[in-house]
């Protein structure tokens, strides 16, 4: 049953994590995303789940590995400083292979910042965040559909890979309503959570979710087993979208609401006769470098736009073939820095008659 | 282990003649392996009671240890049974997640005086004020004892560490944190007793509390907290008879034992 419903951002990551058999989620208060914790207050118990507002965002995050250790999906989300208080636990999570869901729906920073439209947490996102060295799967929603696609697809990834993942949208996203299709969650293929802790019955082995490793190479191998997963995710996993690509000599690439405004902006210079074509990373981590190497084998002429002073344009330029141009269009978060489809446009134009 | 084997104070078995009484016996909970804790650390005896305690409910099967992070966070090794590894003073957060989605699991924490006591407030203060049907255990050393030795929100007035070179000072420093008495002012907090280990005794005393507060958790009544007073012979700078001398002469007339809160009357 595929119902079509007019809903906020929020509100699908919310109805999808249900779908996608999550009944545990803990979170604490933070603008712009508590519709999330606030919906599932309500949605969870009912099903016989729990929600739990937590003392804070490490309060939370340490739930959410409590609770993935004995092999549930559970879940979390909050924005920025809150993120950062979870980095703790992700990096707990990640060491002891947990999945998990983390939502993260942007704000302005750093500090406190601000609650406008945001992509300055995609370093914090892609990067690991926390201490270490690892990396955990970072999904970008372009839509309200996406928020309850890339949800569901968050559990399962996680799932299967033993990483935990992470839902990096904007505010406008969250913020903003569409029609969405409630459809069923994807029958996919998971393999059997034989780690989890549950309690030892006689003749079961003993069942430590634990990251630390003190015995001689422990550590290392821990490492380079973590390291060839990032490469299988990045070969199976990695999914964008291209939008007139085939004929393009500028690429216009960003993610997430920016890449919706961009979208409008390269209609505008088709219009106006311009073979321009868009490239929107879906997946942040693992990056699609697939799809920039695929693609600058032609196109020499990239253009970057996020709402900070440059991030994901250090990922396109370490992707595209060697010859290729990277420019880069920002506008760092915070009240009235969302760009124009106008505005883009201009920029598409001055760097479409350079090259 | 069969009934003919007996094991000595270091954990090795021995052959008993068949005519011999077997009176001593390692816990089914505990695994039978020789422990890296220091001689004379009351950590080992402690984890004897608990083991003792799950034994005595018969829910090794059904019990899930969060280990927190000091001296105490090879729990696994240790304990038959399944573990968490929580992040420094997370614990209660850890077991809250793990026992709120296995509601039919015997969940505890054994966590530190560094661990609960300084960077875990948050943490143990809202899982007991919740009331989260978890247990406990809580081993009060009056330092860090996995770091070195250094000042902890327990350390007694005075008590020279490697970070209060002159003594910790009241002024400066604040004073020791009772926990046991503390908590015992949340509704939530169904048990809470402090304990020590240092003589026979006390040692009784510590088992029936331990069990006790095991039992609180089995019947589902909520929040049970366990304090454990313990030498740190290593840090302490002490012989392991001085040490647990010291627990008599100077904790525990500062930090009472007791229950401080038994809300069923167990
Ligand atoms: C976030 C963080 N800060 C500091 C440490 C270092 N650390 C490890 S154990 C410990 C204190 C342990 O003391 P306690 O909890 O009293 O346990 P004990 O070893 O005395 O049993 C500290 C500070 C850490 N692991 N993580
Ligand atoms: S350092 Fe102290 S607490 Fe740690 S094992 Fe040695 S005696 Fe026990
Ligand atoms: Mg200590």
């Amino acid at each position: 049953m595929s119902e079509k419903l007019f809903v906020k951002g929020n509100e699908a990551v919310a109805m999808a994590a249900i779908e996608a058999g999550c009944r545990y989620y803990f979170g604490y208060p933070i603008t712009p995303q508590s519709d999330i914790p606030e919906y599932l207050s309500r949605e969870l118990p009912p099903l016989g789940g729990e929600f739990i507002q937590a003392e804070s965002e490490i309060g939370a995050i340490n739930m959410l590995l409590g609770a993935s250790a004995t092999g549930v999906r559970a879940m979390t989300s909050s924005s920025g400083p809150g993120i950062s208080l979870k980095q703790e636990g992700i990096s707990y999570m990640a060491g002891s292979e947990l999945p998990g869901v983390i939502v993260d729906i942007m704000r302005a920073g750093p500090g406190l910042g601000g609650i406008d439209a945001s992509q300055a947490d995609y370093f914090q996102a892609t990067r690991g965040g926390g201490h270490g060295g690892y990396r955990i799967i970072v999904l970008a929603p372009a839509s309200v559909q996406e928020m309850y696609d890339l949800t569901m697809l968050a559990f399962d990834l996680s799932d299967i890979y033993r990483i935990p993942a992470m839902v990096l949208a904007d505010s406008v996203i969250g913020q903003m309503k569409e029609s969405l299709t409630a459809h069923p969650r994807p029958q996919t293929v998971l393999p059997a959570k034989d780690w989890a802790v549950r309690g030892r019955e006689a003749g079961e082995p003993q069942n430590v979710v634990k990251s630390l490793y003190l015995g001689d190479g422990e550590m290392e191998a821990f490492h380079w087993k973590m390291h060839a997963r990032y490469q299988e995710l990045a070969e199976k996993e990695s999914r964008w979208e291209e939008v007139q690509t085939e004929d393009a000599t500028l690429v216009v690439t960003a993610f997430g609401s920016t890449a919706r405004i961009a979208k409008t902006a390269i209609s505008m210079a088709r219009e106006a006769g311009m073979k321009v074509g868009l490239l929107r990373p879906i997946t942040l981590f693992p990056f699609p470098k697939q799809a920039y190497e695929a693609i600058s084998g032609n196109c020499k002429n990239f253009l970057t736009i996020e709402l900070s002073t440059g991030q994901m344009v250090e990922d396109v330029r370490l992707s595209v073939a060697r010859d290729a141009e990277v420019s880069f269009y920002g506008r760092p978060p915070g009240a009235g820095s969302l760009p124009t489809p106008e505005e883009l446009f201009e920029q598409i134009k001055k760097r479409y008659l350079n090259s | 282990m069969d009934s003919g084997t007996v094991l000595t104070r270091a954990g090795t078995p021995l052959r008993m003649r068949n005519s011999m009484k077997q009176v001593f016996t390692r816990p089914e909970s505990l695994k039978d392996v020789q422990t890296h804790f220091c001689p004379g650390c009351h950590h080992g005896s402690i984890h004897r009671l608990v083991a003792e305690a799950m034994d005595e409910f018969d829910i090794r099967s059904k019990t899930i240890g969060v280990a927190s992070v000091g001296c105490s966070v090879f729990l696994y090794g240790y304990f038959d049974i399944d573990v968490i590894e929580a992040p420094h003073g997370r614990a209660p957060a850890v077991a809250t997640g793990a026992k709120r989605s296995r509601d039919d699991r015997i969940v505890f924490t054994y966590q530190g005086d560094g661990d609960l006591a300084a960077i875990g407030t948050s943490e143990i203060i809202h899982a007991a004020n919740r009331g989260e049907d978890i247990t406990v255990i809580f081993v009060n050393n009056t330092t860090y004892g996995m770091t070195g030795g250094q000042m902890a929100p327990t350390t007694m007035v005075g008590q020279k560490t490697s970070t209060s070179p002159y003594g910790r000072n009241q002024a400066k420093d604040g004073y020791p944190i009772r926990m046991a008495e503390l908590l015992a002012q949340l509704e939530g907090v169904a048990f809470s007793a402090r304990v020590a280990v240092n003589s026979p005794k006390n040692v009784m005393q510590a088992k029936k509390m331990i069990k006790t507060a095991f039992r609180y958790q089995v019947e589902g009544r909520g929040f049970s907290f366990i304090e454990a007073l313990a030498a740190c012979p290593t840090n302490w700078g002490m012989k392991p008879l001085a040490a647990n001398e010291r627990v008599g002469s100077e904790m525990i007339p500062y930090f009472p034992l007791g229950v401080y809160r038994n809300t069923a009357n167990l």
